[in-house]
This record gives structure tokens, sequence and C-alpha cells, in this order.
């Protein structure tokens, strides 16, 4: 009688789950998707407008791709090319960092999720604590110290601290004592390999994945940060895109009108700008969205 | 040391000395990059606030100079409030977004709907602030008519300095929930299925499924969003610096703790003042780190 009951309410629970929620979820649903991507729709189509097109016209219109030419070529004469350079900068930080994190990163999450030495169990609960320090933390420290040894100003000063990435370290490590049989390196230790060449052979041919997921992560945290290299290079010829674009603000009319005729900068090449100052990322986040939406990262830590 | 790494060479005594060249010579460069800079600028820092410009002991003397500089209350107070709204909004949001996503039919409107919602994650830093600005602008905004029936005609009164740990929310939420729901709908799939089809056979309704069960199964992540989210939000920087910008200064450049701080490393030169606030935001970011990994066993992976 009882387990009767019990299933008869199961069904009826069942059913009233497919009836009632798609119409409180899809509107739920729907209302957030507008404001998550109504403004970046927003702003792409700002680039193709005049000013004028902006302030009046249908925001979501699109102008013309004329316009979109004429911003880009107005904004890219900003100080002879300067947004060039911003780019150019961003770029070089980037990659040189990525670069030394990786080479870095994938030893020591080897060892640290494959070898037992001594004070690993230290090094890895001090990886994790600063991990989840927020970047922001250590930059006027940061910036105290490099200033204290004249690194202070130099492209170092922003490549070195950024190829610091704990993050990285966690998931090279997470990576190499779940994903990797250690089996497979005993035996090739049995077959005479050096560790070195167990390393080269064996564990880096295994690490693409995670070198992906660590890139991935690892660029975008570098291209997108601002309080370092805001606080760290003096010169605008130094400045990566992010720290450019705020310098950009200054010269918008409509944000800051004391900026002397004929070096203004319209909104709609503002907007131009900051999409630019993201491209890079918008590409890797395309590229990445299958294997991030999927939920990833929830898999990146054991449980 | 005792318990042995998985896999690896084995545990015999003799062999502890090659065990441990192998792993430092494979953790050093690491470990160098670890030291210079996360452990020496933590150091340097502590040392600069406990001493004086002269280089002598100060005690709590730049951090009393601190605590009573007229900016620094007001500082904290923003803080505080921002993320009162930006924690509770984040928490509530991202779990019953997350929860509403795992629960529909169709997978590929799911993974899609996901996609978008991450989306704006590349827009992060700068680039968000700026788009926010126009957003925020009535002259040019795409919701103009929002903001003018909210009763703001110009840009200036809605950026009214009390607005802001609203507006702050809103761009925060923008750029960062898309990824937390991500994660968390990672996290629900993890949840091994024949548990809600028990609880389901047994008469449980979805929203007892969700309480029951789902809710409590997101916890530790709930936790890990949270204590990150709080530690991030204490270093608020970018926003109100744009801000104050874009303003012409009606929102002072010391809004936050970390703009305060950087107000005295770069306009009154006092180091020691910098460094002690930034010990102090120190503090509260490993404080949070530190009850985090030790309370939740999230990283437990021995």
């Amino acid at each position: 009688m009882r387990t009767e009951k019990s299933h008869a309410g199961g069904i009826a629970a069942r059913r009233r789950q497919r009836r009632r929620p798609p119409v409180l979820a899809g509107l739920l649903l729907t209302a957030f998707a507008a404001f998550f991507v109504l403004p970046v729709g927003w702003l792409l189509l700002a680039t193709t407008k005049t000013d004028e097109q902006l302030l009046n016209g249908n925001p979501l219109s699109f102008g013309s791709l004329k316009q979109l030419k004429e911003n880009f070529t107005a904004v890219m004469s900003f100080q002879d090319g300067q947004l060039w350079t911003w780019l150019g900068n961003s770029l070089f930080y980037s990659f040189t960092a990525l670069a030394i994190t990786l080479a870095v990163s994938i030893p020591v999450g080897y060892v640290l999720g494959l070898v037992d030495f001594r004070f690993r169990k230290p090094l890895l609960v001090t990886t994790l604590v600063v991990m989840l320090m927020p970047a922001t933390t250590l930059v006027i420290p940061l910036f105290l110290e490099t200033n204290a040894l004249g690194l202070a100003g130099t492209a170092w000063s922003v490549i070195l601290p950024f190829s610091f990435y704990p993050f990285g370290v966690y998931l090279t490590y997470i990576y190499f004592s779940t994903a990797v049989p250690s089996a497979l390196l005993s035996a090739a230790r049995i077959d005479g390999c050096t560790e070195w060449q167990v390393f080269t052979r064996i564990a880096v041919p295994l690490a693409k994945p995670i070198v992906a997921l660590v890139g991935f992560f690892g660029f975008v945290a570098n291209w997108t940060n601002f309080f370092l290299p805001y606080v760290m290079l003096p010169g605008s010829d130094q400045y990566p895109a992010q720290v450019g674009l705020a310098q950009l603000l200054t010269s918008v009319p409509s944000f800051n009108p004391t900026v002397g005729a004929g070096f203004e900068v319209t909104r709609p090449e503002l907007a131009l700008a900051a999409v630019l100052a993201v491209a890079p990322v918008l590409v890797v986040f395309m590229f990445a969205q299958r294997t991030l939406v999927s939920g990833m990262l929830a898999g990146a830590t054991k449980e | 040391m005792a318990q042995s790494a998985p896999g690896g060479l084995a545990s015999t005594p003799g062999r502890d000395k090659r065990r441990n060249a192998l792993g430092w010579s494979f953790a050093a460069p690491y470990t160098v990059l670890l030291a210079l800079f996360g452990i020496v600028p933590t150091g340097y820092a502590l040392y600069l606030a406990f001493t004086t410009s002269e280089a002598g002991f100060a005690g709590f003397g730049n951090f009393v100079a601190t605590f009573t500089d007229f900016r620094f209350a007001a500082a904290v107070g923003h803080i505080a409030i921002y993320l009162g709204f930006w924690l509770v909004s984040l928490t509530v949001l991202t779990v019953g977004l997350a929860l509403v996503l795992f629960h529909l039919r169709s997978a590929r409107l799911s993974r899609f709907v996901r996609f978008l919602y991450y989306l704006p994650g590349a827009l992060v830093g700068a680039s968000s602030v700026l788009l926010w600005l126009f957003i925020l602008d009535p002259a040019v905004s795409p919701v103009s008519w929002l903001l003018r029936t909210l009763g703001f005609d110009r840009f200036g009164e809605v950026i009214a300095v009390g607005n802001l740990p609203v507006l702050f929310t809103i761009i925060a939420f923008w750029t960062g929930a898309g990824g937390w729901i991500v994660v968390l709908y990672g996290a629900l799939n993890n949840i091994p299925g024949d548990i809600i089809e028990a609880a389901r056979i047994d008469g449980a309704s979805a929203l007892q499924i969700a309480r029951r069960i789902e809710l409590p199964m997101l916890r530790k992540w709930v936790a890990y969003m949270v204590i990150l989210a709080f530690a991030g939000g204490s270093q608020l920087f970018v926003e109100p610096q744009l801000l104050s910008q874009a303003s012409l200064g009606v929102i002072s450049n010391d809004y936050s703790l970390n703009q305060l701080s950087y107000t005295f490393a770069f306009q009154t030169g006092d180091l020691n003042g910098a460094a002690a606030l930034s010990v102090e935001l120190l503090v509260v970011s490993l404080a949070a780190a530190g009850i985090f990994v030790t309370w939740s066993g999230f990283f437990d992976a021995d």
C-alpha cells in the first residue's frame, strides 16, 4: 500500500516537474541570457557606427562596414598607431610569460604528482595558499620589491610575476597524479630509461591536454591583467592593451571634456579599441568553448 | 612524509636520496619563482610595514597610521557594502541558474545557454569596465529607457557614489558569474545519477531533490566560490580607478583599499604605509584561503 502511494507520488511529482518549470525556467534563463549577451552584441554593433548614430540611432542597429573601417583607421592613428604598440606589448608579455609558466609548471607538477620527495607537502600547501590569493594582492609589494631590485619599469617586472602561476602548477599536479598511470612510468624505468628519459619521452607527451588547459587560463590571466602592468610600467610605449585602454578613455570628450581639440577619440572608436583589446581572448574562448563549457574544471579536482 | 606519493619510485630508505634529488631538480625552477614572486614580496611588505622610512623599527605605527587615515574607514565601508551585495547575489543566482540549467531537458540547449553566460568572461578587466561605462550612460545606453525609468537622466547621476556597490556588483556578476555557473554545473554533473534516481523513485519532488541532495553536494564548490569572490572583491581596483577617470574625479581615486594603497605608494610616497595596507589586505585573503584549505578538505588530494 505504502509503496504504491509513494510510487504514485513519484509519477505525480515527475509530471508536475515537466509541466511547471519550463515556463518559469525559460523566462529566467532568457532574461539572464539577454543580460549576459546584449551588452556584448551592443558593443560589437557600436564599432560600426558614427558617434551621431550611437547617440540617436536604434541601439541594436548595424551601422556600416565603411564606418567600421573608418573607426579602425581613426583609432589606429591615435598617437601614431599607439594601439598597435600596446597590442604588440600584450602579445609579447603574455606569450613570453606563458612559455616560462609551461616550462616551469610541467616538471614541478610531474614530481609533485608522482614522486615523494622531501618537503613535497609544504611546497604543495604553499602553492595552494598562494593560488587562493587574488592576483592583485601582491601587486604593491611586488612593485616595492622590483623597485628595490632595480627591475621596476622593465618588461621583466611584468613578465616574471606573470610567469609565476600557481594555479597552473596545481592543474598539472592534479593531472599527473590522477590521469597518468604510474605503472607506465615504472615499466619505463625497468626498461632502463633514465629519469630524464621517463620525463621527456613519456610524461611530456602525455601532458598535452594539460598544456592546453594551463595555456588557456594562463594566457587569459596574463592578457587581461590590469593592475600589475599599471603599477609597474611608467611609459605609455610599454603599456599592454588593457592599460592602454585606460589612457584612451581619457581622450574621449564625453568622459573627459578637457581633452584638446584634434586629439579626441569618439565613442565608437573607443568601443572598437575595447573589442580589439580583448580580441585574442575572444578567439581563444571560441576555440576552447567546447571543453570549458562541459565543466572540465569540476573534473580538475579529486573529490 | 610517511605516506608515499602515488606511484613513482619505490619507497625503500636507500632511494630517498635519489628521490629527493629528482624531485628538487624538477621542482627548483618553480620554487625559485614561488620564492621571488610569492614569498619574498610578502616578506618585504612585512618588513616595510613594520619599519619607518629611515628603516628603524616602527612597531604597529604604520598600521595605526593607515587605520586612522581619514580615507581608510570610508574605503573599508565601500568594500564591505560591495562585498555584501556581490556575495549574496553571486551565491543565490549562480546556484539557482546552475540548478535550472542542469534540469533542462535538452542537453544542447543547456550547453548553448552556458556558453552565452560564459561569454562575457572574455571581456574581463578594463574592457568590461569601458563597456559598462557606455551601458550606464543614458546618452548612448541600449537600456537608456530603463535608466530613465529609474530616474537617471545623466551619467553623473548613475555613477553617484551611493550607487557604486550595486554597479560594481553588476559588472562583477556580468563578467564572472558565467564561469562559476559552468563550474557548479560540472559539480552537479558529478553527482552519481543513481542517487537522484533512487530519491525520485522514493517520491522526492524536484524541489526536494534540489534541497536535500544537490545543494548539500554543491556546498563545497559554493564555499570555494564565496571564498575566492570574497578575497577577489576585497581587492577591487580597476573598476573604481577607471570610473574615477571617467567621472573627472567626481569619484575620488581612493574609493577602495587597493586604490588607497596605490595612492600611498605613488602620490604620498609613503612606501611603509602602502606596505602596511597591503599586509592588511594580504591577511584578509590569506585568512580566507587558510580557512578554506583547512576547513573544507577541498584539496586533500593525498
